[in-house]
């Protein structure tokens, strides 16, 4: 780990949503119920590192990086940004930091504007913040940004408009346009899990070469063996915390949750021979309105014992693995206990 | 918008442009058609009027009520003034009238609709409370309170109907703002830090135009009704001749007892066809645009056998 | 050897495109199915296989034309229309669907639609219906007790779970199921994939599994038939497609999928895109995106047995690339 101060901070981070109880229930004066998207997330992210944020839908990763963004508001916890906290500032001050924090979605169908040309698509983020001089130099920005997504040449791709790409040129230029700021942050929610399997690898070669550019980026995904292959770090989340975090190889090769033991087993692997009895957790991730008290993972867990529904683990370093990975486990030994 | 269907992989609609889109429902449309072609030349006749109009507005040419004639093929009206040169005044007023209350109707109809929309949450609440309670005043009682109350003018007309028929476009363009609000092209501009003006005006609108325009035909429909029945009731501008007004003059100079026909049901039908002619132009392209209105036909016929030609060379 | 259930020869499909032109989705596939065997269909979206598996089940829409063999037990299902596939569909062959929402009706409860189904091909009737339907929904994992829910009261997979049920009600020999746990969590993808595993094995059913996930069918299936702009370019055992592929476009998928098992290998994309299927196709069509492509390729190839059950259609394994 490098002792420089981490770009992304997030901490103890806290978001709800509130169901609408409706008027029947308003008037009926049932409880006000929320959903615990996310409840205590911790992480950092550093500049040049890849965090991978795994888990299944319903854990609250999409949520943690909405809160990043700043398109959902949290109830409590800090996001900080270069050493600022961006959860107090309002949109005014917010302005200039979203560009610094960009996003790339997971369906490259739906997250261009159909009436836009490449040209327009890439550019705009530049109009809206004033940027990039004159006209020509807008334009060569532009270039440079699908040239460093490896849309070349440019010009091929710049009066098309999005149906006419394929799905991995489309997310190319989704990528393009958030580089086009020159960001510090990318947030990738699942950037490939609409593309053909043949192209998904060039998208993510594309963000492993910002990568190592010096751009810091989470990714949303659900899938392990991409997190693996392309993260530095990984962090798997369930109902709304994080059970499980630590450098990529570390968690894939030693887990230590038994959550995200049986994750990895589910993995299918591509040789034939290569076949392993998956473990499978029975039933599926519970309504995040009501958690299970203390470890919210108990009702699943192959080897939950009697005090795991009653205590609340912590995430902490277990004793069998490496430094810098931590899990939130009653039953794993830590460095502390001896 | 148009979601692949699941089923299928290969033959979604090949993506063509949308910019083609008020052309293609055309094409496709023979209802779209007929419509377009009774709304083109009808404001073409309006336009041209002063050209084309065979004789002056206000010249008697001929006897009181005089009969169609060659030379009068709709015959004349209680001044002895030639019918056709009526009518052909008489649309260029309602046109004018109808698309001068559907411009302010669809301002205010579209601004409500796309605050609402796009701000959701109280003001949401707000606006369309506002929007319900003129929905269910109605319309024609207080076109009549209120034109009576202003005095007869062209301009009070247009504005009376303008701000009474906002209600169903605000609520129309109010959903799709809603939903387009929700793509993710749209939540992207708002994490870009784009402003709400900004994001209003280059991805919402241009999303909602088109239904905006479908709406604004099948207003124009509705208006020129409106200010037919207006003038019909004698609250019309009497300065002008509209086509209510030329069926105002003739029933009250008492056209059907003289067996004045032509006196009253060419205006009359005309308003109808105008109202047909909006109708089928706006209904085709609502339809063409409304996801939930565009039923997938369902059909027992199924697939055909093929046999296979050229088999060999290119069959495996 | 024992006598396939279902064959698929020389099968075409074509689709009628808006502008006129048509779109040859399907060009010439061939695919045998034997009693229990476990067949893979692999490919990228618009490669033709869903196509493939809806004109197995007599399922294409009114713009679709076809032309080719589907036999079921050695009868053309094909040739007779409708009314040749009624008696087979279903009964012989069934399909699930990759979104279990769309397969099931929205108002009626999953149990009242299996009874349906059951009343339907005259497999049984009220309280023998509705006992058989119990009896479905345990065989795939759900409570009888939710015979009484509507689909949107079930999450995605115990959807699917139903969905599964309903084909399997008049107790098929084949089950198509079509990208089957797409849409759903990796998790209860996997309970899915374990269902379908169990259910072959418990039943005896021949599997089709459609996806373009190469490494769910390497874990499920015994065969795998891998499909390219509407053509089968390889099929055999799964263990000699991953070891000693016969076609670059298999090799370079299975490359293209990141594996736990081989972090530090590269993961590599394959260059370009698919070809457009609405007009002829000259040469191999994977040339422009080949890695290894020659002069000879400059001619399709056929589908060709390069080991034993194992065919290929590449110049690769004919001519040396001079």
């Amino acid at each position: 780990m490098s002792a420089e101060p981490s770009v992304l901070e997030i901490e103890d981070l806290v978001v709800r949503y509130p169901i609408h109880r409706g008027i029947v229930g308003t008037v009926a004066r049932r409880p006000r119920r929320q959903v615990h998207a996310v409840e205590g997330v911790s992480l950092s992210l550093e500049k040049g590192e890849m965090l991978a944020l795994v888990g299944e839908s319903g854990c609250g990763k999409t949520t943690t990086a909405q809160a990043v963004l700043r398109l959902v508001d949290p109830v409590a916890g800090a996001i900080r940004f270069d050493g600022r906290d961006l959860v107090p500032l309002g949109s005014r001050e917010l302005r200039p930091l979203r560009r610094r924090i960009q996003v790339v979605y997971q369906d490259p169908y739906e997250s261009l504007d159909p009436r836009f040309r490449v040209r327009a698509v890439v550019e705009e983020p530049l109009l809206i913040h004033g940027l990039g001089g004159s006209k020509s130099e807008r334009a060569a920005r532009v270039r440079e940004a699908l040239e460093r997504v490896e849309l070349s040449p440019p010009e091929l791709y710049l009066d098309r408009y999005p149906h006419e790409l394929s799905g991995g040129q489309r997310q190319r230029v989704a990528i393009a346009a958030a580089l086009v700021l020159e960001p510090d942050v990318l947030v990738a929610d699942e950037p490939v899990s609409m593309l053909d399997v043949s192209v998904r690898a060039g998208v993510l070669n594309v963000l492993d070469g910002l990568r190592r550019d010096g751009l810091a980026i989470l990714m949303i995904t659900h899938d392990l063996s991409t997190a693996a292959r392309f993260a530095q770090r990984i962090a798997v989340m369930y109902l709304g915390r994080i059970v499980e975090e630590g450098p990529a190889a570390s968690v894939v090769r030693n887990p230590q949750h038994p959550y995200t033991k049986a994750l990895l087993s589910v993995v299918p692997r591509r040789d034939p021979r290569d076949r392993r009895r998956p473990q499978i957790l029975q039933g599926e991730t519970p309504d995040a309105v009501a958690i299970p008290a203390g470890c919210r993972f108990h009702p699943r867990c192959p080897i939950a014992e009697a005090r795991c529904s009653a205590e609340d683990p912590a995430l902490v370093r277990p004793s069998s693995s490496e430094a810098g990975h931590r899990a939130a486990c009653l039953l794993l030994p830590t460095v502390g206990d001896s | 918008m148009s979601n692949v269907t699941p089923l299928i992989e290969a033959p979604a609609e090949t993506a063509s442009s949308r910019r083609g889109f008020l052309l293609r429902t055309l094409r496709h449309r023979p209802a779209a058609v007929i419509g377009t072609v009774i709304l083109v030349v009808v404001s073409l006749v309006a336009v041209l009027a002063p050209w084309i109009a065979p004789y002056g507005l206000h010249t008697q040419v001929g006897p009181v009520f005089g009969h169609p004639a060659w030379k009068h093929p709709l015959g004349l009206d209680d001044g002895g003034i030639d019918m056709v040169t009526l009518l052909m005044w008489g649309v260029r007023v309602s046109l004018v009238v109808g698309f001068a209350a559907t411009f302010v109707s669809m301002a205010i109809g579209g601004a409500v609709g796309v605050i609402a929309g796009y701000f959701g949450g109280w003001v949401d609440t707000l606006l369309m409370r506002i929007t319900d309670y003129f929905l269910v005043v109605p319309d024609v009682p207080l076109m009549i309170v209120v034109a009576a109350i202003w005095g007869p003018s062209l301009f009070h007309i247009i504005i009376v109907i303008g701000i009474l028929l906002w209600t169903s476009t605000a609520r129309v363009i109010r959903a799709q703002v809603k939903s387009v609000r929700e793509r993710v092209y749209v939540k992207r501009a708002r994490a870009l830090g784009a402003g709400h003006t900004r994001i209003v005006l280059r991805h919402v609108l241009p999303q909602v135009a088109p239904l905006l325009i479908a709406n604004t035909v099948l207003t124009v429909a509705v208006a020129i009704f409106d200010e037919t029945a207006l003038s019909f009731l004698g609250l019309g501008d009497p300065s002008t001749t509209s086509l209510g007004k030329v069926i105002e003059n003739a029933f009250e100079r008492a056209a059907i007892s003289s067996g004045a026909w032509w006196a009253i049901v060419p205006p009359g039908a005309l308003v109808a066809l105008i109202i047909l002619g909006c109708s089928l132009v706006g209904g085709s392209l609502e339809d063409a645009l409304n996801p939930r209105l565009r039923v997938a036909h369902l059909s027992a016929r199924t697939f055909r056998l093929r046999p296979l030609v050229g088999r060999g060379a290119d069959a495996l | 050897m024992s006598a396939p259930i279902l064959q698929v020869e020389d099968l075409h499909v074509w689709f009628d495109l808006a502008d006129g032109g048509e779109l040859h989705a399907v060009q010439g596939v061939g695919l045998s199915l034997e009693p229990g065997e476990r067949l893979g269909l692999v490919g990228e979206s618009g490669c033709g296989k869903t196509t493939t598996a809806l004109a197995i089940m007599g399922l294409l829409p009114p713009s679709a034309s076809v032309a080719g063999r589907v036999l079921i037990d050695g009868e053309d299902i094909l040739a007779g229309g409708e009314a040749a596939m009624r008696p087979h569909r279903w009964v012989d062959v069934a399909i699930v669907f990759q979104g279990a929402m769309n397969a099931l009706n929205p108002v009626r409860t999953i149990g009242e639609q299996i009874v349906e189904s059951l009343e339907l091909h005259d497999r049984a009737k009220g309280s023998v219906a509705r006992a058989r339907t119990a009896e479905l929904l345990e065989a795939v994992g759900i409570p009888a007790g939710r015979a009484a829910r509507y689909p949107h009261e079930l999450s995605g997979g115990m959807r699917q779970r139903a969905a599964i049920a309903m084909a399997l009600s008049c107790n098929p020999r084949v089950l198509i199921a079509d990208e089957p746990t797409t849409a759903l969590d990796v998790m209860v993808q996997a309970q899915i994939l374990e269902l379908l595993d169990a259910l072959c094995r418990d039943f005896g059913l021949a599997l089709v599994l459609v996806t373009h996930d190469l490494p769910v069918v390497a874990q499920l299936c015994g065969h795998c038939a891998v499909m390219y702009a509407g053509e089968i370019v390889e099929r055999g055992p799964l263990d000699l497609l991953y070891h000693s592929p016969g076609h670059p476009y298999s090799r370079m998928l299975f490359a293209a999928s990141p594996d736990l098992a081989g972090l530090d290998e590269p993961v590599l994309s394959i260059p370009g895109a698919p070809p457009r299927l609405d007009r002829p196709l000259a040469g191999c069509p994977f040339r422009p995106r080949c890695d290894s492509a020659f002069a000879a390729c400059v001619e399709r190839p056929r589908l060709l047995p390069v080991a034993d059950g194992h065919d290929a259609a590449c110049h690769l394994n004919t001519a040396v690339p001079a």
